[in-house]
């Protein structure tokens, strides 16, 4: 049932470029698909690990410049680095987000809770105060132009419809990797450090170990949709690093409900497409933050545990 | 041979010596019990020997290891579990999951054989939930697997607390007054459980306050009073031991006056 459900899931959105004909709707399901990969990154976390980054969009833009430099190519005092294919320039990005996300999971262990969040705004900071003042490298706030986009086995990803299934695909793996990491011993780690720590260490859990593999492979995912996104808009600028999209993936996740699967997707989904769709009706952009903001808060206050719990419970009452 | 050796361990919290200089063994098979009146520091030597919180001074021998200072979850995978003296289970999860947890040690998974989905992950997850239903079935919650942990009453949240404590498969099992707030049933059906964990080769350290439990159940009993030990014996011995009456009526003293 559940299975039958997944799989005409996907064919519908693995078809949907040849029925739905509309550049301009494959443009934002792209950008949403790119957001909804961040917000599964960050829900594991979030959710499971229990660590609020307010930050995590460090690893999205570390990830954007980190593979638009190294597709580029670059010539600075220190270092040249001549173009590369795009694809390793992608996994370059995935890796440089990952490593940052190394350190930022070792500090996550000296530091947590309240002084953590901070840690982690003043690291996308520093992240994106380098990006500004780094003109040589950076361009600065000129932004990084011309980045190209991905070709791989002959095909390039240049139009609308081939960026949509690169996206929905690594958006699918990235679930996959989310789904088999908390259903195993490592995500139950988590679980139970986020839970209750002390009881999580008297029965061997790692703490470091634990919080850095969460930090690692969620930067790195993270790491993997700022690259995607990179190579789709070609243009990266440190605007990238605006509080706001931290925001946009924590609302993401916290709506949707956090620590399910499903609700980084639901949640991205919702608060994805709704300015888009609000714009559909020509409604005022001031009138559109209102409902966005008033249907952010209605899910918070009705559903704090978040929209698939709440669907969950419901059919469950059902049957 | 003593499996635990603790050697002139002190805990200072700023002007306050919670713990003197305490001595003790545990022998390998016993079940000592550690008691003595609120405050006297049973808890702070538990969280000092299981890698809570750095004693001031002293040392503590596990299998002739000095564990001073090492982290927790290893002193935890060398065989040393403490549970606590609070209720403490992992709340939102189901009793099932919760033993899966404690199971943690006992998993072999690698992040990438994880990730990658090996076929040896699945055939360990198999094997784990087969074990943790096993231990369910050992402390009678086998009807209660899948019941988040937080929802059960609260004498079999204690009982889980322990089976979680089982899986982590001590060797040395600290418990930090385990029937507390159990009604009498419970607890004689408790002390049976105690005799069964016995059996399976764990030796206990056992901090509790029912004095019916711990005579019935300890080989030796240590009596601390304000960080210090006063006694030391057989339960018949400390029964009788004048400075144990003294620190006990004195406590129940300090209480109707205050
Ligand atoms: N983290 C701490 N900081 C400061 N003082 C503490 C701390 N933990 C315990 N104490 C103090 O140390 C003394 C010993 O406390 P402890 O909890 O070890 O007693 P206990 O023997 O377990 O008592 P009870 O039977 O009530 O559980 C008490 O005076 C207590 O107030
Ligand atoms: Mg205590």
């Amino acid at each position: 049932m559940k299975a039958a459900f997944t799989i005409a899931g996907l064919v519908v959105l693995a078809t949907l470029p040849w029925w739905l004909d509309n550049p301009y709707i494959l443009h934002v399901l792209i950008v949403t698909g790119i957001f909804i990969i961040a917000a599964i990154s960050l829900n594991l976390l979030l959710g499971y690990a229990g660590q609020l980054s307010l930050g995590h969009v460090a690893f999205f833009g570390i990830g954007a410049y980190a593979s638009s430099l190294v597709s580029l190519g670059f010539d600075i005092s220190l270092l040249t680095l001549k173009p590369k294919p795009v694809w390793m320039a992608m996994l370059a990005g995935i890796a440089a987000a990952g490593l940052c996300g190394w350190l930022i999971g070792r500090i996550a262990f000296k530091v947590r809770g309240a002084y953590f969040v901070i840690v982690s705004i003043s690291f996308v900071e520093v992240v994106r105060l380098v990006a500004v003042n780094w003109v040589e490298l950076t361009q600065g706030p000129m932004a990084l132009n011309n980045i190209p986009p991905l070709s791989l086995l002959g095909i390039s990803f240049l139009k609308k419809p081939s960026n949509y299934w690169l996206v929905l695909t690594v958006a699918v793996i990235s679930y996959v990797l989310v789904k088999r990491l908390v259903q195993s011993k490592a995500g139950r780690a988590m679980v139970a450090l986020a839970e209750n720590e002390p009881l999580a260490r008297s029965v061997g859990v790692d703490v470091t170990r634990t919080l850095v593999l969460a930090t690692v492979v969620s930067a790195a995912m993270a790491g993997a949709a700022g690259a995607l996104y990179a190579h789709y808009i070609r243009i990266v600028d440190p605007d990238v690093f605006l509080f706001i999209y931290t925001v946009t993936m924590v609302i993401m996740v916290v709506t949707g409900g956090k620590g399910t699967l499903a609700g980084p997707i639901i949640g991205g989904l919702i608060f994805g497409l709704l300015p888009e769709g609000l714009r559909a009706f020509s409604i005022k952009p001031e009138i559109q933050w209102i409902i966005y903001g008033v249907l952010m808060l209605a899910v918070v206050y009705f559903l704090p545990a978040g929209i698939v719990p709440a669907l969950k419970r419901r059919l469950r009452w059902l049957s | 041979m003593a499996l635990l050796a603790v050697n002139n361990l002190s805990v200072r919290f700023g002007g306050l010596l919670a713990i003197e200089s305490l001595s003790l063994e545990v022998r390998e098979g016993e079940v000592l019990s550690l008691i003595g009146p609120n405050g006297a520091g049973k808890t702070t030597a538990f969280n000092a020997i299981s890698g809570y919180l750095r004693p001031t001074g002293g040392e503590v021998f596990f299998k002739d290891k000095n564990i001073v200072g090492r982290n927790t979850n290893d002193i935890a995978a060398l065989g040393l579990v403490r549970t606590f003296q609070k209720t403490s289970v992992f709340p939102n999860r189901s009793a099932l999951e919760n033993i899966l947890i404690g199971l943690h040690l006992t998993s072999k998974q690698s992040p990438f054989a994880i990730m990658l989905a090996l076929p040896s992950v699945a055939r360990d997850e198999r094997l784990l939930a087969a074990e943790a239903e096993r231990i369910l079935d050992f402390v009678n919650l086998q009807n209660k697997k899948d019941e988040l942990a937080g929802a059960l009453p609260y004498g079999e949240q204690r009982l889980l607390e322990v089976a979680i404590a089982l899986a982590a498969k001590p060797k040395l099992l600290l418990l930090d007054e385990p029937v507390s707030g159990m009604n009498p049933s419970e607890t004689a059906s408790f002390m049976a459980k105690l005799a069964e964990i016995r059996a399976l080769g764990i030796t206990i350290l056992l901090v509790e306050h029912d004095m019916k439990m711990v005579m019935g159940v300890s080989d030796r009993v240590v009596c601390l009073s304000q960080g210090r030990i006063i006694a030391n014996g057989t339960p018949a011995e400390i029964q009788s031991n004048p400075e144990v009456i003294r620190a006990y009526l004195g406590e129940r003293h300090k209480r109707v006056v205050s």
